[in-house]
């Protein structure tokens, strides 16, 4: 096994670590109580309970009612039934044909379109971004047409950081009785989301990126939606998404939910003012870089930028080897390097975009962590430069 | 050993193959802080899984040997660099009528330019690899690069255009062991490679004809044309002269009752030049691009043990430089298979001098 246990971690919007608390809650559920909540006895009765209990928990915390939330494996598959669940029905009661998402989507999102459009006949627009990736109200408003089945923008990117006014959006779209869907994996770990004021219809989360477990997810779905389940079988989650619920993970994103919230003002609190420094001190000290999205309006604990010249997936390395654990949005395992379609969307050329790299942080992060990263940063982008000459 | 290793940062070239398993295995078993990397040098649309060293289930039995050692790995991209350098000088060899040995380029260019490159940026002090070849410090502190310990495997041939500086910063852990030794300590250390079948071929071309990638990728190089004898005379008709080397028999399409053999390749008209087996053999040959290891050449003249192919038996001549980047061999006996495009790579019983480029050769 490597030793990790020297390296620091600034990945926190890949993932998190399980919160102790998360797993005490989750448990019981494995093992003692283990029951099928479709089950009609004591056992079943039992899970059902749990079920019903971290459904209500969950509503009580985005302020909406318990049978709007739907469990699902993963945020990507909340993002997943939304989409396809939304225009497939509102195609077959009202002919409508018309996508319209943000070229700056995760892939759950923009992937799912991409196919919808292409093996489902839909007609696939991009919103307008500004150089943050943000997508202006007024945008959608001038592009939603009567045949437009949905809206899909992301509340808070998670390349970039860059939070859109998704509440504005919402009023846009309800105006013109036009479904509007958010992908809030990012957004749900650091902002407060009041379901009962916005006019979001569909809302996407994801456990693990808010010191829940891996492979739990929840869609918020207005009442009066009406979706097409993508997961077909038995009854479980209204209908809405077959398969029988994992009761310890469920429980567990429940738990964890709630503790964002309770803690929320805090965790932000000793994040915002590192973030700050961290992107101060990047700006300052290292020449040929750039912040990517929006200055202010971002994530809490949300760091990007680009830097000319340098290989993203090399400073990663280099980074890695100097003991911190960063990502790089251009980066992904095999060593391929594309470009990010979100860096490009935001009109840097390649050249630009392949230099990025996301430093995101978390409730372990300390203040120590960023000084030691920030000592380190400038000298590993000078070698990565050095390497590209 | 292992106390004065420790700490000692070593990355290893990793393929996902038996050698470069076992080499990381040995460098952690000495105590070496052993980092994996691999190159991604080559994928073509639709034939990704055609090379042989960077597929995606290579990388993945990389992966895993990394984790059996508790080792970090990374995947670098080095297919702009793999293109340029390695692809392009293949192409271009059989644009030029040569038969080029892409892997003389590839060792120096790509791993000990690119990779040792990256590795020392990362900190280390060595790159290592799975090749079987060994490093002799000698008492003037400079380095000489030695054949490995298996005559059948050593591959000494193929890094014999790396310099001083490149060698000294180079291990080579399997280089002491015979291939059936490292298949067992794959075996032993319950590497998931241990039973991986060799790789041979170019990496880049894997299990497909070498003659089907140059009509992809150099088509120019493969226009048919006339074979001739010493005389002149027309005796048949060839597919391209890349698709030719010298002292080749097979495949001539001559009808005659006595064998053919490929003399020599004429660009300029491009024709295929054949004759007799008696017509073959050539005792001189002149290399290009001189690569000594000890950064110059041994002497003025001196006597060596020749390999004009990496698969070839060792012939003895002498040797001349005649400048700094060019040399003549003269060998005792006539070779019948002297390729321009071919490395010429010079011994010393077990110590390879450096080698160069055959150019040319007489009789």
């Amino acid at each position: 096994m490597m030793d990790l246990s020297t390296k620091i971690y600034l990945d926190y919007a890949a993932t998190t670590p399980v919160d102790e608390r998360v797993v005490e809650a989750m448990l019981p559920y494995f093992s003692r109580d283990f029951g099928n909540p479709s089950s009609v006895h004591g056992f079943g009765q039992q899970a059902e309970a749990a079920l019903e209990n971290a459904r209500e928990r969950i509503a009580s915390v985005l302020q909406t009612s318990a049978s709007e939330i739907v469990f699902t494996s993963c945020g990507t598959e909340s993002d997943n039934l939304a989409l396809r669940g939304a225009v497939l029905s509102q195609r077959t009661q009202r002919g409508a044909n018309h996508l319209l998402i943000t070229p700056v989507e995760h892939h759950a999102v923009g992937h799912t379109a991409e196919q919808l459009a292409r093996y489902y006949g839909f007609e696939l627009e991009y919103l307008p971004i500004d150089q943050y990736g943000c997508v202006d109200p007024q945008d959608v408003k001038a592009r939603i047409r009567p045949d437009t089945a949905l809206v899909s923008v992301i509340y808070a990117n998670n390349e970039i950081g860059t939070i859109n006014p998704v509440d504005e959006i919402g009023v846009v779209c309800r105006e013109h009785g036009v479904l509007f869907h958010t992908d809030a994996v990012q957004a749900a770990a650091h902002l407060p989301i009041n379901l009962e004021a916005a006019q979001i219809d569909l809302l996407a989360i994801g456990a693990h990126k808010f010191y829940g477990p891996k492979g739990v997810g929840a869609l918020f779905i207005r009442k009066g939606s009406n979706l097409v389940p993508s997961q077909t079988g038995g009854a479980q989650e209204y209908g809405m998404r077959a398969g029988t619920q994992n009761i310890p993970y469920i429980v567990g994103m429940a738990e964890a939910l709630r503790l964002a919230r309770l803690e929320r003002s805090e965790r932000s609190g000793k994040l915002i003012p590192m973030r700050d420094r961290l992107i101060g001190q990047v700006l300052e000290e290292i020449p040929g870089v750039r912040l990517t999205g929006h200055p202010e309006r971002r994530l809490p604990n949300h760091a990007s930028f680009v830097f000319e010249g340098v290989d993203g997936n090399t400073l990663s390395m280099m980074l890695d080897g100097a003991g911190f654990a960063c990502s790089s949005g251009s980066a992904c395992k095999t060593g391929n390097p594309e470009p990010s379609g979100v860096l490009l969307a935001l009109g840097l050329s390649p050249a630009w975009a392949l230099g990025s790299l996301r430093v995101t942080l978390g409730k372990g992060t300390t203040p120590q962590e960023v000084d030691q990263f920030l000592s380190v940063l400038p000298g590993v982008v000078e070698r990565v430069r050095a390497l590209q000459g | 050993m292992t106390v004065n290793n420790r700490g000692v940062k070593v990355v290893v070239a990793m393929s996902g193959g038996v050698d470069s398993s076992v080499a990381a295995a040995l460098l952690v078993e000495r105590g070496y802080d052993v980092t994996g990397m691999m190159l991604r040098l080559w994928s073509e649309p639709g034939a990704e899984e055609a090379n042989r060293c960077c597929t995606p289930d290579a990388m993945g039995l990389a992966r895993k040997v990394a984790d059996k050692l508790g080792i970090p790995f990374y995947a670098l991209d080095a297919k702009a660099e793999f293109h340029n350098t390695v692809v392009r000088y293949f192409t271009d060899g059989y644009l030029k009528g040569v038969t080029p040995n892409p892997c003389l380029v590839c060792n120096r260019n790509i791993r000990w330019e690119f990779l040792l490159n990256r590795a020392r940026a990362f900190g280390a002090e060595f790159l290592a690899s799975g090749h079987y070849a060994r490093i002799h410090r000698r008492e003037d502190g400079r380095f000489e690069l030695w054949k490995g310990i298996d005559p059948h495997k050593d591959q000494s041939y193929a890094l014999s255009m790396l310099h001083q500086e490149q060698i000294a910063q180079t291990l080579f852990p399997v280089g002491e062991f015979t291939k059936p030794d490292i298949r067992q300590k794959a075996r032993d250390f319950d590497l998931p490679v241990a039973e991986r079948a060799e790789s041979q071929d170019l990496c880049f071309i894997g299990d497909r004809d070498y003659r089907r990638f140059l009509n992809e990728h150099a088509p120019d190089a493969t226009h048919p044309g006339l074979i001739r004898n010493r005389k002149g005379e027309v005796i048949g008709r060839h597919n391209g002269l890349a698709f030719y080397t010298i002292g080749q028999r097979k495949g001539l399409g001559i009808a005659s009752p006595t064998p053919h053999y490929v003399l020599e390749k004429n660009l300029a008209t491009n024709d295929l030049v054949v004759g007799k087996e008696d017509e073959l053999g050539q005792k001189t040959l002149v290399a290009h691009s001189a690569s000594w290891i000890l950064g110059e050449a041994p002497g003025e003249t001196f006597s060596a043990q020749v390999k004009i192919r990496y698969r070839a038996e060792f012939a003895s001549g002498m040797v001349f430089p005649l400048d700094a980047s060019h040399f003549r061999i003269e060998f005792d006996e006539p070779l019948r298979d002297i390729t321009p495009g071919q490395g010429a790579v010079l011994y010393n019983g077990e110590v390879c001098l450096g080698g160069g480029i055959i150019q040319e050769s007489f009789e």
